[in-house]
């Protein structure tokens, strides 16, 4: 503690270079922060995803439908305690900047099946109560600034024209990463009154008994629907979710690849600068040495402004992360879940702690190893 | 009394014997010391003279643990220091050694005050006892109004005088002074040379001194001549073997 006022001394002797480098490190953990979050915004439904419950699809793409009639056949498949489906709607409001994912869904299930989603009662039966009555999350409520009892339209784009859906209730995620984004409207509403497709869904979502069934259910169904007009492809939430994500790439790679050459260039920043203001101080260190200064405590003098410097860095980085993301969603919808959580920002300053050791060790233990000698006669 | 001629002295603080120093460059042997003996009382005011590679430096480099001989051995108040590890001596040397540098070398990003103050941050004592100390050594060389004052604020004479307060604020054994005066003007090397003397006479002080200035070295109680490694001549005063 009594070695910090030299070490800060030390550290703004130089205040441009020392500010400059902040700067380079406050800016690589900006680009680190922000891809970790389009990361996990991108990978939100797989982290959430229930590990009980499995999607079945067509098996030749998901946007192909299934017959409505297969919801009783996989009732009846041992292990399953529940089926509900639901139809994807893609319509848009006011402006296709606005998206958000709009399902028509089967009301009569869909709320034991996803039991992590919190509707007051009142506002249930009020939506079940009303065949244009909507479902919306409380991020998409939030953002166009609807409340109960607002009358939405909607502009068709699989089914065409306009479509009129009354807000009944707002649901709230109860986990961190659940999706606040989606619009919910009655299937039977869809099914009246569209041109085409009567008679068909869009998925099903199957609620096993125990997750360790969740294979033998998913073989049993694909089996069940084998040779069909309409072969299925079932797979767990978590393996659904997942591919999904995996249509737009390797997020994590990439990010993993981007991250990966921003630290190594950190890395030689940092260190240039340690380097640098060893060298000039080459005399000093000789004449710390002199007056009785350990070559532990050398090294530890020039580790801790390295250290200071990544951590200032790493804070002001993150620091700016957070406040970018704390606006939401830049993207108007496409990644509902932005945000940089308290991990990822631990995780951020380690790195940046990591980097400024790993900087700052080569000149550390040069200083370090300096005979007082040599380094006097450089005066 | 100095001696140089290896004789037993029982009261000698400083004890050389044999002392050998050899650098190696290349293919080349140079000798810079070559089996100097020297013997110095506590309370002494020394000074080196001799010419450029005579082995001034090296030599006050060895008596204050900052290089390591090629042979022989350097005792300073019973402590055998040739034979100490280089943890033992760096302790060593912040107990019982202050440097007084030609160049002054005090840290430029660093107030008077907090230079004192730097070879106290190695002690146990509390920041209160700590600015005592540095108060009483700065006072002593006239510099009680400049604490605040970073090196580039002050003459060359007030910095090297800054450079004694922080040499004596640990109250060492003994002060090693390599050319003190060597980048001084006249009154200002006077001055350093009475504080000097007056840290001898008044305060006791061990003074061993390099300087290449015969006017410095007439403030000495004694003056060895060192040529090609060797102690050729003494001063009167001085026994010589």
């Amino acid at each position: 503690m009594k070695f910090l006022p030299f070490i800060f001394r030390n550290l703004f002797r130089k205040k441009t270079r020392t500010i400059l480098t902040i700067g380079s490190i406050a800016v690589a953990l900006f680009l680190y922060g922000l891809l970790v979050t389009i990361e996990t915004a991108l990978n939100a439904g797989v982290d959430v995803a229930g590990v009980d419950r499995l999607v079945v699809r067509n098996k030749i793409s998901l946007i192909m439908p299934l017959p409505l009639s297969y919801q009783e056949r996989i009732r009846q498949i041992d292990h399953v305690s529940e089926v509900t489906f639901a139809t994807w709607f893609g319509a848009i409001y006011q402006d296709p900047k606005n998206f958000f994912p709009q399902f028509a869904i089967d009301t009569e299930s869909y709320r034991t099946v996803f039991p992590e989603f919190r509707i007051a009662d009142d506002q249930w039966q009020s939506f079940l109560a009303d065949r244009q009555g909507a479902v919306v999350g409380k991020t998409t409520a939030e953002r166009f600034g609807w409340k109960v009892g607002d009358r939405i339209p909607l502009q068709g784009t699989i089914w065409t024209g306009t479509w009129e859906f009354n807000i009944r209730a707002i649901y709230q995620g109860s986990r961190a990463g659940d999706d606040e984004t989606q619009f919910w409207f009655h299937w039977k509403f869809l099914e009246e009154s569209r041109q085409w497709g009567k008679g068909t869904v869009g998925w099903y979502t199957v609620k096993v008994d125990d997750p360790d069934n969740s294979l033998l259910v998913s073989r049993k169904i694909d089996e069940t629907f084998a040779n069909s007009a309409y072969e299925t492809s079932t797979e767990t939430e978590q393996a659904f979710a997942a591919s999904f994500a995996k249509q737009i790439g390797n997020i994590r790679m990439l990010v993993l690849s981007i991250g990966a050459v921003v630290l190594f260039t950190l890395l030689l920043v940092t260190g240039n600068t340690m380097a640098m203001a060893v060298r000039e101080r080459v005399p000093e260190l000789g004449v710390l040495k002199t007056l009785g200064f350990s070559d532990a405590t050398v090294l530890f003098l020039v580790l801790s402004e390295s250290l200071i410097i990544a951590a200032i860095g790493g804070l002001l980085g993150v620091g700016l992360v957070k406040l970018f993301t704390l606006g939401g969603d830049p993207t108007g919808g496409m990644l509902p879940m932005f945000y940089f959580s308290p991990g990822e920002m631990a995780v951020g300053i380690g790195i940046a702690v990591a980097v400024g050791l790993a900087a700052g060790s080569i000149p550390a233990v040069t200083a370090m190893h300096l005979r007082i000698v040599d380094a006097l006669r450089r005066v | 009394m100095v001696s140089i001629d290896g004789s037993t002295h029982e009261n000698s603080l400083v004890r050389v014997r044999d002392l050998n120093k050899v650098y190696r460059r290349g293919g080349e042997t140079i000798e810079v010391l070559q089996g100097l003996n020297l013997d110095v009382e506590r309370g002494e005011f020394v000074a080196f003279m001799g010419p450029s590679g005579s082995g001034k430096t090296t030599l006050l480099n060895l008596l204050g643990g900052l290089d390591t001989p090629t042979d022989g051995t350097v005792t300073v108040d019973g402590d055998v220091i040739t034979s100490l590890s280089g943890r033992k001596l760096t302790s060593w040397r912040a107990r019982h050694v202050g440097f007084i540098f030609q160049m002054y070398n005090l840290i430029p990003v660093l107030t008077a005050y907090q230079n004192v103050e730097l070879p106290l941050l190695l002690t146990k004592l509390s920041k209160a006892q700590r600015r005592k100390h540095v108060e009483t050594a700065l006072a002593l060389v006239g510099l009680g109004d400049r604490m605040e004052h970073y090196p580039r604020q002050l003459s060359g004479g007030q910095e090297q005088r800054v450079a004694i307060a922080r040499a004596i604020v640990t109250d060492p054994t003994f002060l090693l002074c390599d050319e003190p005066t060597g980048d001084l003007d006249r009154t200002s090397a006077e001055e350093i040379l009475d504080l000097l003397t007056e840290l001898e006479s008044e305060h006791g002080k061990t003074i061993l001194m390099v300087t290449h200035d015969p006017l410095a070295a007439e403030r000495a109680d004694v003056v060895l001549h060192l040529d090609k490694g060797i102690l050729v001549e003494a001063a009167e005063g001085t026994t010589v073997s």
